[in-house]
Formats: C-alpha cells, structure tokens, sequence
C-alpha cells in the first residue's frame, strides 16, 4: 500500500514522506506546440532530510518544485503533498495548505523592499492573519536565529546578498512549515555565502518533521544534501542516497 | 494586509508621489473647471438671486430669459394685482445702460429698477449709503466691484456722479451684489427713475414681482396668474433653473467646460491609470510571492483596491484643496472675473465620483494583471 493510498492523518504524516510523486507529467501549450516539461516523474522527498534536485538549466527541475509546492497542476500522475492528496487540494484549500504547510526560499530572496528585515519575516504570519505587532516579534526571534537579528530593522537594500538570502530563510521557517521549498537558492551568491546559506538550511531549517527541498545547479553545495535527485531532460535520471552526510 | 499593502504602495515614493499627482491634478481640473461652470450659470440668474422678497416672477408670455427682455404695458400690474391670492405686486425695471463716467469715458451697465415705494427688490447688502437714498434726486446705488470698474483706482465714496441718458445720476449708496454673467456694474435705482435713464420706450416694465398671501402655494399662484393674465409667471426658483436652462441649451458654454472636464478626467485617468497599471506590473512578482505565501485572489483584490483608494482619496483631497485654494486665493486678490465663485458641495461629489472611478478603471487594469498571475512565476 503506496503512500498515496493512506488515509492523511496526524500519525501516518510525520513517519511517512513529506512529499511523494508517482507518474507525475506536466506539459505545457497544446497542439503541435506541446511541451513537455516532466516526463513520469517518481520521487519521494522524506522528512528530516535535505533533498537536492540538480541537473542542466531547462532538465525540468523548477517545473517539480512548482507541482511539490502546489503553485502548479500536474498534467498526469499522482502527487501527495505532507499526507493529502494534491488532487483534493483545489482553490481556497489549497491556498490556505500552502500558508500553513510550506515555505519558500527564492533565488532573487523576493523581499519586499519597502519592508525591514523584521517585517518581511512576519509577512507569512500577517498572510495567515496573525496581528502585526506580534508577529513582527517573532520575526525578529527567527532573525536572531538565522544570525541576523542586529539588523532587523535594516531595509534589503542595506544587506548583502546572503544576509538577504538569511532574511528569506527566517521568513520562509516563521511559519513553522513542514516543507520547505528552495529554488537555486545560491544562485546569485558568492561561493562562501552559498555554502553558509546551505549550512543555515541544514542547521536550522531541517528538523524531523520537516523536509527541505533544494533546486540548484550549484555542484558546490552537493555535499550538503541527503539525497540528490538528478534530473534530466524531464525525467529523474538517478537518485543518490547520502546516509553519511558529513554536514549531518 | 492593509499595512503590507500601504507599505508596498508608498515604498517607492516618486511613483507613489506619482500616482497622487495623477489623481490630484485629474480632480483639480474636473472641480476647478466644473465649479466655474457652475458659478458662470448661477451668474446668469444672480439678479434672480438677489431679489428674495418675492415669490412669483411674472414676465412676458415670449421671455426666455432674465436678460432679453420683452417690456409690457404697466396696466400688466393691476391685473396681477388681481388675482386672487395675490398679497402684493410690484414693478421692476431690469435693463442695459451706457453711462458716461465724469472723465468722459464710457461704460455700459445693468440698470435695476425698483419699486418707488417699498425698494422691494433693491440690494440685499449695503455697504454705503441706505435703501432711503434711492429717493435722494438723481440716487443710484452702485455695486463695489462696478464702483471700481466706472472709477478705477479712485477711493469707493459717495457723491460721484454720472451720466446715463444725458441725465445726471448720483451715487447715493455702495451695495454688494451677486456677481453677474455679464461683468458690467449693477446700479440699482427707482423705478421711476430708471425710466428716466433709458432712452424712450412705449413699454419699460420689464418684470412684475408679486407675493403670495400666506397660505397660497407659489407654483399654484404662478398657474393662477398665468391663467388669468396670459403673462409667463413662475416662482423664483423656477424661473432661476429656467434662466439657467436657456443658457445651457442656447450657448456654447455647457460643451466647452464639458471639453475641459472631459479632458481632465481621462488625463487623470491615464496618469494615475498608467503609473497605477506599471506599479502592479513592477510588484507582480512580489504579488507572485504573496500568492505563494498563500494570499488568495480575494485578498490581493483586497490589497489593490486599498491602495487604489488610498491613492484616490488622496489625491482627491489635494485636488479639492487646490480648487479651493484657487477660488479663495482669486476672491483674496479682488479678480472680478472669478469673484464669488467656489467648489459646491454638488461638484465636490462629482468629483469624488470621477476620481472613484479613475481609481477603479486605474486598478482593474492592475488587477486582472494579478488574478491570472501563476504564483509558480515566483520560480522563473
């Protein structure tokens, strides 16, 4: 019995997979001008574990992370998203899922620049309807965690590129999401601030019953992951199994 | 969300600023030109304004408005005086009059001509001089924005004199008056010696003011005095939309302005629509991020049209305050031109209007743009 045939409930989610895909297909335009962007995918994303996502620019990567995230429908398959059935999960529902289950972490941080740091972090609570003041509170508590909680009241444009990478970290875990999703979150650091990035993912954002996911290209980061699912031209090309992680 | 919107809205202050000055300069221009539409069309009936003692108007049956005259035999008094319900009647001259100033320069004016006895229909508002005055040999009361017309830059005083008809006149009393259409100066004097004034006619009574008895209707009354005389009569509020219906359907005036407030609104609408539809377009991405985040379409829609109204009334109150701004600061300075004009509560909500619906098509630009946003763009 798959995963996918359970009945989601409280128990079955924490040990089962965070996220498991089967057969899943995506394809975009109609007609002669189809494109397929993933071809029968089967993955599993586990809790407790950074799973890493790599291959070439256009193998399909983002498109997966998307249909994970619930931002996008797959054409065929089945995928079920922390224990519920992405096919129950439709308009206001899934929305609502998707602010009170996953995080995110962009490539260009999309933070809101006429907002501090603190506010940018309380951004999710304030979406799920938590009063400003408070919530901004806790902002500032996840600032500290990410090592960032002296400029809480710095806007983005006053910090570096990995200290608004940190920013978006604490603002994607503010919620205390059970998966997070990373797209190349590196991409646009230095060598150094992707890899205190990853370790910050690592460090604070894995947990038992949280599961990270990471799209990148960045085969500098490679060690930081549990798992890494390679990708290409669509399809899942391998999966490799990292137990003796050395950053775990 | 309303603060994330407001701090999303003003972040970036020049199209902040930006989106305002659309809006304001939009509502500056509908209140500003719509108010002196409206001020020039209360012009056109200010004498009808100024006379408040009487009920009913009565004038010739062919009269279309205050000024083109059609004069009636003064046997016309008593038959209104007649009619049932009736309380008083009285004449009243209303004519133009070319006037020679004592240094030989000349003017043309608005001749008023009121009852001999009872001054009903003489100026509201004196500011030299009484209504006993007018029967002083030769007395006329001048208006003070025409005082300085006939005799510029000398000081407002009585005794000046001036020749109308080759007749002499004195100024006995200085009155204000509502501005009218035309910018002439406003003299009022009696009756009988307005007739003196103006050169011969065979009929000169140009109006019949007339009072309701207590208890009788104005608008019955007028059907009652129409009925029984054959003469135009109507109550003074009736007759002051009448006058005004003339002229918006008689001149260009209603088209110009019309062209003015017209334009002033689709610029607005295309300053505060485009800067509006480019700031969403700056922010879809941020809006992708938020829909991610699990913000539905209904709150995004929410978010838009806070900050669409809060450009609005922005923008709307800098536009009204300019306006009026405007009107005060021309009243200040003495311009004859404007005097008296102001921003009527009427044109305030028409321009609320205007300004609520720059906002709305300004913003549905913007929001369809964000509805049919994927929030997987977040990933591109």
């Amino acid at each position: 019995m798959s995963a996918l045939d359970q009945p989601a409930t409280a128990s079955n989610v924490v040990t089962g997979s965070a996220v498991v895909c089967r057969g899943v297909t995506k394809e975009f335009g109609s007609g002669d001008s189809v494109v397929r962007a993933l071809r029968g995918i089967d993955v599993d994303v586990e809790f407790g574990e950074l799973t890493l996502l790599v291959g070439p620019s256009g193998c399909g990567k983002t498109t997966l992370i998307s249909i994970i995230a619930g931002l996008l429908d797959p054409t065929e398959g089945e995928v079920e998203m922390l224990g519920q059935d992405r096919r129950n999960l439709t308009g206001r529902k899934l929305v609502q899922f998707r602010a009170e289950n996953i995080g995110f972490v962009f490539q260009q941080y999309n933070l809101l620049p006429s907002l501090t740091a603190a506010e940018n972090v309380a951004v999710p609570l304030l979406v799920r309807g938590q009063e400003r003041l408070p919530s901004i509170q806790k902002a500032v508590e996840m600032l500290d965690a990410v090592g960032l909680g002296d400029r809480a009241n710095s806007m983005p444009s006053q910090l570096s590129g990995g200290q608004q990478q940190r920013v978006a970290i604490a603002r994607s875990l503010v919620n205390q999401p059970r998966l997070l999703v990373c797209d190349e979150p590196t991409a646009a650091l230095d060598a150094k601030s992707g890899r205190n990035v990853m370790g910050l993912l690592r460090d604070v954002a894995l947990s038992s019953n949280r599961a990270v996911i990471v799209v990148t290209h960045d085969n500098r980061v490679y060690d930081f992951g549990d798992r890494i699912v390679s990708m290409s031209d669509g399809r899942v090309e391998c999966v490799e199994e990292r137990p003796s992680n050395p950053h775990s | 969300m309303n603060w994330l919107a407001w701090k999303m809205l003003t972040g970036d202050r020049a199209k902040y600023f930006g989106i305002v000055f659309g809006v304001a300069f939009g509502s500056l221009l509908i209140a500003q030109q719509s108010s002196i539409f409206v001020g020039l069309m209360r012009r056109t009936s200010s004498q009808i304004l100024d006379v408040t003692e009487a009920d009913v108007w009565v004038m010739d049956q062919r009269q279309q408005n205050v000024d083109e005259i059609r004069p009636m035999p003064d046997n016309r008094l008593y038959q209104v005086r007649g009619v049932e319900g009736v309380a008083w009647a009285v004449r009243l001259y209303k004519g133009l009059v070319r006037i020679r100033t004592d240094d030989g320069q000349f003017r043309q004016a608005i001749l008023v001509g009121v009852d001999d006895s009872t001054f009903v229909g003489a100026p509201r508002q004196m500011k030299q001089g009484e209504h006993a005055d007018l029967r002083r040999p030769d007395g006329i009361v001048v208006d003070e924005a025409g005082y300085r017309v006939l005799f510029p830059g000398q000081p407002v005083e009585l005794g000046r004199t001036l020749d109308m008809n080759d007749r002499r006149a004195v100024v006995v009393g200085i009155c204000d008056v509502t501005p009218p259409f035309q910018t002439f100066p406003v003299i009022y004097t009696r009756y009988s010696q307005a007739t003196q004034f103006i050169p011969r006619e065979r009929n000169t009574l140009s109006f019949i003011l007339a009072k309701a008895e207590p208890g009788v209707d104005k608008d019955e009354l007028s059907a009652r005095i129409r009925h029984q005389t054959s003469l135009q009569a109507m109550s003074w509020d009736d007759f002051f939309w009448f006058n005004i219906r003339y002229y918006l359907e008689n001149t260009g005036i209603p088209v110009n302005f019309g062209i003015t407030v017209t334009l002033g609104f689709i610029v607005g609408a295309a300053i505060a629509g485009q800067t509006f539809y480019l700031f969403t377009l700056e922010n879809l991405k941020q809006f992708g991020s938020l829909k991610a985040m699990g913000v539905d379409n209904l709150r995004l829609v929410g978010m838009i049209l806070f900050q669409a109204m809060a450009v609005g009334l922005m923008g709307f109150g800098i536009g009204i305050g300019m306006a009026a701004g405007f009107f005060e600061a021309m009243e200040i300075s003495g311009q004859a031109d404007l005097r008296g004009m102001f921003v009527p509560w009427q044109v305030i909500a028409m321009t609320a209007a205007a300004v609520g619906m720059i906002v709305v098509v300004a913003s549905l630009l913007s929001l369809r743009r964000v509805l049919v946003l994927e929030p997987a763009v977040v990933f591109k």
